[in-house]
């Protein structure tokens, strides 16, 4: 082989890993392209802000879920810790006056907490993720209805004040305060997941968690750590919520979750853990807000095509990650050791030829 | 030590550990807990008249409800036996109730109760059909594309109902047809009928598992799955099947609860019900890492759940505070299955033994 060609192998190879993101691009390009020339009034620079703003508490909830799924696991409780956040503080500043200062600090601190008790169940008494997340989705929910069965709105003149914020950025264009928030927490995002130990080891931990372990990173503590951030950035998310609805209901951002693993998955991020970017998962939310749209704008399609439309493309999406893994898969087999990783994943995942 | 007493309490201790050992005897505790703390509470929940040759009370209304639970939670024992889940049972209940309740159509004829679009076994086996249909679904997703179960579940979770929606045009289906209502309301020789309907699957799927290897070849699926492959079994199959008889359950459930409430409602029918179901399960003591699983344990894990749900409702405290509840008690139950716990006990085991 020339150092030419090795060359070329190894730019295509990098593309390779960036393939699910052009993917996703691709496929909001075409969606937006679509929309902009089937209805009027799509193709314009607040259609696209108002994806932002409208989906906010989706992008951040689904930041923090990017970091539990790379590291192998999945958080089940998003949109029921947004519910429990947007509740408690819609008591605090009904019922007893609280201002949003001493509030916003708390309810963040709460999610956190959730996390840690996830975190910690998983890691200590090795309950499967999902079960224990399960749990805690039904145990924020229910603490709602312990606070107040029915919705509570908001009237307090501060949060009125900041959910009706708008920050102009030229052109008549106008954004709010939830997506300076959302870019905040993509940024530190990016940051975290890229640029920390704390990132790397959730990667490794993700690819591999014996080996991870055997390389003496600190597996316990980085796994409790990702269900805690998970936690903090739903509570965040449920006060971004708060802003956007300005009331407390037990029933708010239910089934979140399943639009937040929708969102991360579209985004490039492998289920299995390992691989995934945080900006993808970005990218991901910008599909869902646009499905979104265009349902909005079509008029006549009911809101239960959204479910199936989400449905139908987590089911492409994960669907093409088999295809991806199944490709490196036999391209190890074909090559070096690698195939010792994946001798180890169950029998489903191996290609079928290997009978 | 030849004190007759002593020897007596030994063989009686040892009688005990062997009755503790068994899997269903927690679960019996739990429950014998349960009724007891409403026998001292409210006695009334255990009164039992007969009014026109049938059975009423508390007891006989806890186990009527119970029954599409019980039968969802037999398809998810062994689909957790595999160590595998299934999370879409929810959404396949609703599919299942909106199918059947369209076919019957909700037209509602002055004074008539027996109006139905098309024959009643055709209905019936309509629901039952789509579910095993979306039973497949899931089975193929899991066993021949290698999807995680939670993943592939978790995609008909997510636009089950948006199916269930459109079947039934996002309105809630009133079912004006008699006949139909007698699934989930009618009364057998005195007793519901839904008793039967989950007797007949407890003693169908308690044939298939216990009676022949199935069972044991779902074991070592949910133990080992390339190991149990390379023994020739095959596991793809089996896996494959189990999904859809889980698709199955879900189905003759939500059908016992369309027929209840003589509606069906994409939105809410079956809605949370994976939570119990999986807590049934758990309850039951069949382990969530696969491998071992009692049917029978988990028709009592249901009827724990029932009897929660009810015991609730009898105190007079909201009845959104049951998902309080239940979570903490997955909490425990899980944490008490773990690894971690189990050789805790296991190590004060012996230690105990040498005080005495």
């Amino acid at each position: 082989m020339t150092p030419k060609v090795a060359s070329l192998g190894r730019t295509l190879r990098f593309n390779a890993r960036l393939l699910p993101i052009a993917v996703t691009i691709g496929l909001f390009l075409v969606m937006f392209g679509a929309g902009s020339i089937s209805f009027d009034n799509f193709l314009s620079i607040q259609v696209f802000l108002n994806f932002f703003i409208d989906n906010a508490f989706l992008g951040i909830a689904a930041i923090g879920m990017t970091f539990v799924v790379v590291s192998g696991g999945i958080d089940l409780s998003v949109g029921s810790v947004i519910a429990l956040t947007t509740m408690v503080s819609a008591a605090l500043v009904v019922h007893h006056g609280w201002g949003p200062a001493t509030t916003i600090p708390l309810v963040l601190a709460m999610g956190a907490a959730f996390g840690l008790l996830h975190g910690f169940i998983i890691q200590y008494f090795r309950v499967q993720p999902f079960i224990a997340t399960l749990a805690g989705q039904f145990l924020a929910r229910g603490l709602c209805y312990l606070i107040s069965v029915d919705s509570i709105a908001i009237q307090s003149e501060r949060y009125k004040a900041i959910a009706l914020y708008r920050i102009p950025i030229g052109g008549g264009n106008e954004i709010t305060v939830n997506v300076i928030l959302l870019l905040i927490m993509l940024a530190v995002g990016i940051y975290l997941a890229h640029y920390t130990r704390f990132g790397r080891s959730v990667y490794a931990i993700g690819g591999n968690e014996q080996s991870a372990l055997l390389m003496g990173l600190s597996v316990a503590r980085t796994k409790i750590l990702v269900y805690v951030w998970s936690g903090f950035c739903s509570a965040l998310a449920g006060v971004c919520f708060t802003f956007y609805m300005l009331s407390g209901y037990g029933l708010h951002a239910k089934g979140l979750e399943m639009d937040a693993i929708a969102c991360v998955v579209v985004g490039g991020t492998l289920l299995t853990g390992g691989l995934g970017y945080v900006v993808g998962t970005l990218l991901g939310m910008l599909v869902y807000s646009t499905i979104l749209s265009l349902i909005t704008f079509q008029g006549s399609l009911n809101s239960w095509w959204t479910k199936i439309v989400v449905g139908l493309l987590l089911l492409v999406f994960c669907l093409l990650q088999k295809v991806f893994e199944r490709r490196q898969g036999q391209r190890s087999v074909s090559g070096k050791a690698r195939a010792a990783s994946h001798s180890a994943t169950s029998l489903a995942t191996r290609p079928a030829t290997a009978k | 030590m030849s004190d007759p007493t002593h020897s007596l309490a030994v063989a009686l201790d040892a009688r005990l550990r062997s009755l503790s050992k068994h899997r269903i005897f927690w679960p019996l505790v739990v429950l014998a807990l349960m009724l007891l703390f409403n026998l001292l509470t409210n006695a009334r929940f255990f009164s039992v008249t007969v009014r026109d040759g049938h059975l009423y009370g508390s007891l006989i209304d806890v186990l009527n409800r119970a029954a599409p639970l019980m039968i969802v939670s037999m398809g998810l024992t062994l689909v957790i036996a595999t160590k595998g889940i299934d999370i879409s049972v929810g959404s396949v209940m609703a599919i299942s109730g909106a199918t059947t309740a369209m076919l019957i159509g909700g037209k509602y004829v002055m004074g008539r109760d027996d109006m139905t679009s098309h024959p009643l076994a055709l209905c019936i086996l309509a629901g039952v059909g789509i579910a095993l249909l979306f039973g497949m679904w899931n089975g193929f997703l899991v066993a021949y594309v290698g999807l995680q179960p939670i993943i592939a579940t978790l995609i008909l979770l997510v636009a089950g109902r948006g199916v269930a929606q459109l079947i039934t045009e996002g309105q809630i289906v009133t079912i004006y047809y008699r006949p139909y209502s007698f699934i989930g309301n009618g009364f057998l020789l005195g007793l519901p009928v839904s008793y039967y309907i989950v007797a007949a699957l407890l003693t169908l799927f308690l044939l298939l598992t216990r009676k022949t290897a199935l069972g044991l070849f779902i074991e070592s699926i949910g133990v080992n799955p390339v190991a149990a492959r390379f023994s020739g079994v095959r596991a793809r199959l089996i896996l494959f099947w189990v999904y859809a008889m889980t698709g199955v359950c879900a189905g003759v459930a939500g059908l016992i609860v369309a027929s209840n409430v003589k509606s069906a409602d994409g939105n809410n029918a079956g809605l949370d019900l994976e939570l119990d179901a999986i807590l049934a399960v758990v309850l039951g003591g069949t382990s969530l890492n696969g491998g071992r699983f009692t049917l029978a344990g988990s028709v009592l894990g249901a009827l724990i759940i029932q009897t929660l749900t009810t015991t609730i409702y009898f105190t007079g405290v909201a009845p959104e505070v049951t998902l309080v509840v239940k979570a903490i008690v997955v909490f425990v139950v899980s944490i008490l299955q773990s690894d971690r716990v189990r050789t805790l006990l296991a190590a004060r085991g012996p230690a105990r033994e040498a005080v005495r």
